[in-house]
């Protein structure tokens, strides 16, 4: 059973639209701790990438790629990376579904151009930060 | 705001995926949102308000 609607394909596929280049969305799963989530979350990845041709997907496994995880910064899963040209930062924990799901595709689109959608005053503040910034969100489906 | 610092790092976490996460953060309220550990509020705020939390979470104590 896809997890996507024809509804939500055929909308995201408009959103993809604005996808300028290559993002590339590195799963991270571990089926011995949660299973069922990080299935339905490499499912529902599979499901967004097949709308673009400019999105690949990469799986890999908590336990086994464990510098990989440690370089990305993961210790969680299910988790999503997504990458741009190079890897900004972004990172989903969970299966990003409702009101995530756009963040997720919102993500996609912003990593495709490396252009943030930000206020110019945001953005030189941002440019002079002298050390590192670690922002977590937290969101539920509905 | 990742994409615009490569200072940045954001990380969109599922709250009812995640108890022993959101009973550490004390989350009781989404959006919930947590700088550097140390700066949080609750709810959608302007990009203003969250550009100076950000700023305020790199400010040495």
């Amino acid at each position: 059973m896809p997890i996507l609607t024809a509804r939500d394909q055929a909308a995201v596929r408009k959103e993809f639209e604005r996808i300028a280049g290559p993002v590339k969305l590195v799963i991270f799963s571990q089926e011995l701790t949660a299973a069922e989530l990080c299935q339905q979350n490499e499912q529902l990845v599979r499901e967004v990438a097949e709308l673009s041709d400019k999105i690949t997907v990469e799986v890999l496994n908590l336990a086994i790629d464990r510098e990989r995880a440690e370089a990305y910064g993961v210790d969680q899963v299910p988790a999503i990376v997504v990458e741009g040209s190079r890897d900004y930062g972004i990172r989903f924990y969970g299966v990003p579904l409702g009101y995530e799901f756009s963040n997720l595709i919102d993500s996609i689109i912003v990593a495709s151009t490396g252009e943030p959608a930000l206020a110019e005053e945001t953005l030189a503040s941002l440019r002079a930060l002298a050390s590192d910034v670690e922002i977590k969100v937290f969101s539920t489906p509905t | 705001m990742a994409v615009a610092s490569d200072r940045v790092r954001s990380t969109v976490i599922e709250a009812t995926e995640f108890p022993e996460l959101s009973r550490a953060y004390q989350v009781m309220g989404v959006p919930k949102v947590v700088i550097n550990d140390r700066v949080q509020f609750e709810g959608a705020v302007p990009e203003r308000d969250f550009l100076g939390a950000v700023l305020q979470a790199v400010e040495t104590p």
